[in-house]
């Protein structure tokens, strides 16, 4: 079982190192950093599965007899260029998030607007009172 | 397996491991930056190592190249440094890192050997069509090009609209490219002061251009394609910008012809596809291109390669302009 399936076992640890990293980090770029490493999991797991003992790449010669699978490899180049224009996409909000609040953290970000929203709801209450005091 | 083949898999994965494991207890960003470029550098000797060539030509390229230069730009607009992660955000990544994995561990009970010849995968019809029929319709080696650019011709135009359509969203969320004008140089220095770096990313820049054609043209025959060829054609235009400045860079590739070329390739696309349908195929079918199918096939994938070479490079050009614009527009 170890020597047939340790390396799906190593693919799927890389995954999971990858989700922890979106789940629990607040940083931003932290997060999305680990998005491609949970990513690069997947590619292999995907690679893996087309992989066949012997073989070599699909690429068709007269000396070679047995190819891994091509399917899985055109699916995942495309995903890869299609993830490298996402994480530019992520990586431009992470800008204007900094831009607009100073800090790429989670956590600051969650406390200035809960910040501001209890400001924002002192000021109707003030407005309220000073309409009913007229 | 062979011995020497667990050797090297064991050895990569164990790498491949640490350096995971490092860069998600580095605060550092710029270090975890370097690190996850080292990280995809191994993933695609990994990909090597599993005869996936062409997805570690991308890898390499995408990985090491565009998305570490990326990652640093933006490092550089805003701060790279990580604050301390609080005990209390560390219990629901763990409870969801012990479902996730448990749930793949028992799944995994199910899964084929590695590298077994009658796993699901291999037996499937379709490895038959892809490996030896594609010989006698398509006739080119390389069955990953022709598994992309023409029996999944439309999978693949999907995965360009959306590498365009993340373009359009860079731009709609940092602006419109800035004029090279309004661009003041960054610093009072610039790479270029250097005459080493000067000299040679100029001397250079025509080997990367013409490899990049090298790749978009010898698809067919090894590894290599559209995608690899645009993101070196990108990665070139990034070495100009970094060493020579944005200024000089957009001054190379104006802003007008970069948004003609990032539609062009679409257009030349789906063009492709309502040539065929009015010449009596179907949406992407080549054989109708010309008197021969085989010769046919031939036009049409080179056709799409070009299209996607032009849009992956325009686009992602785009972006590092996008995120080195923002830093260097005067405000």
């Amino acid at each position: 079982m170890i020597a047939s399936h340790y390396v799906y076992w190593t693919f799927f640890a890389l995954m999971l190192i990858g989700l922890y990293v979106v789940i629990s980090h607040g940083n931003l770029l932290k997060k999305l950093i680990g998005l491609s490493l949970f990513q690069v999991g997947v590619f292999l797991f995907y690679i893996g599965l087309g992989k066949r003992d012997g073989g070599s790449a699909p690429i068709i010669s007269d000396d070679v007899e047995t190819y891994s699978h091509p399917l899985p490899q055109v699916l995942i180049l495309t995903a890869i260029v299609v993830g490298v224009a996402t994480l530019a996409v992520g990586l431009a909000l992470a800008v204007r998030i900094f831009e607009a609040y100073g800090t790429v953290e989670e956590d600051e970000v969650l406390e200035r607007d809960s910040a501001d929203r209890v400001a924002e709801h002192d000021r109707e209450r003030a407005a309220e009172h000073d309409g009913g005091g007229t | 397996m062979s011995t020497t083949f667990t050797l090297i898999n064991v050895s990569l994965l164990a790498i491949l491991t640490a350096t995971a494991v490092t860069i998600t207890r580095l605060r550092a960003l710029y270090e975890a930056t370097m690190l996850a470029a080292l990280f995809s550098l191994v993933t695609a000797c990994l990909f090597v190592l599993l005869d996936a060539v062409d997805v570690a030509f991308t890898e390499a390229a995408v990985g090491v190249g565009i998305s570490t230069v990326l990652l640093l730009g933006v490092l550089a607009l805003t701060r790279s440094w990580e604050s301390v992660t609080p005990r209390r955000r560390r219990l629901p990544g763990a409870i969801a890192v012990l479902l996730v994995g448990g749930t793949l561990g028992y799944a995994s009970l199910d899964l084929p050997e590695f590298g077994s010849a009658d796993s699901p995968v291999q037996r499937h019809p379709v490895t038959e069509v892809y490996l030896h029929q594609s010989q006698e319709d398509i006739g080119i080696p390389n069955t990953v090009t022709s598994v992309l650019a023409s029996y999944r011709g439309l999978d693949t135009l999907g995965e360009l609209v959306v590498v365009f359509t993340a373009g359009l969203a860079v731009l709609s969320l940092l602006g419109p490219l800035a004029r090279p004008e309004q661009t003041r140089p960054t610093a009072d220095f610039h790479l270029a002061d250097y005459r080493v770096i000067r000299v040679v990313s100029g001397a250079l820049m025509p080997f990367i251009l013409l490899f990049a054609l090298y790749v978009l043209f010898h698809g067919d025959y090894g590894p290599g394609g559209g995608f690899q060829a645009g993101v070196i054609f990108a990665s070139g235009f990034v070495l100009y910008g970094l060493v020579f400045g944005l200024d000089r860079a957009q001054r190379v590739v104006p802003r007008a012809a970069l948004w003609f070329l990032v539609s062009l390739g679409l257009v030349l696309y789906v063009g492709l596809g309502i040539t065929t349908m009015l010449l009596g195929g179907s949406f992407l079918d080549y054989d109708v291109l010309a008197r021969h199918p085989e010769t046919g096939q031939h036009l049409g994938i080179q056709v799409v390669e070009t299209a996607i070479g032009i849009t992956v490079a325009s686009v992602m050009t785009t972006i590092f302009f996008g995120f080195a614009g923002r830093g260097v527009v005067s405000r």
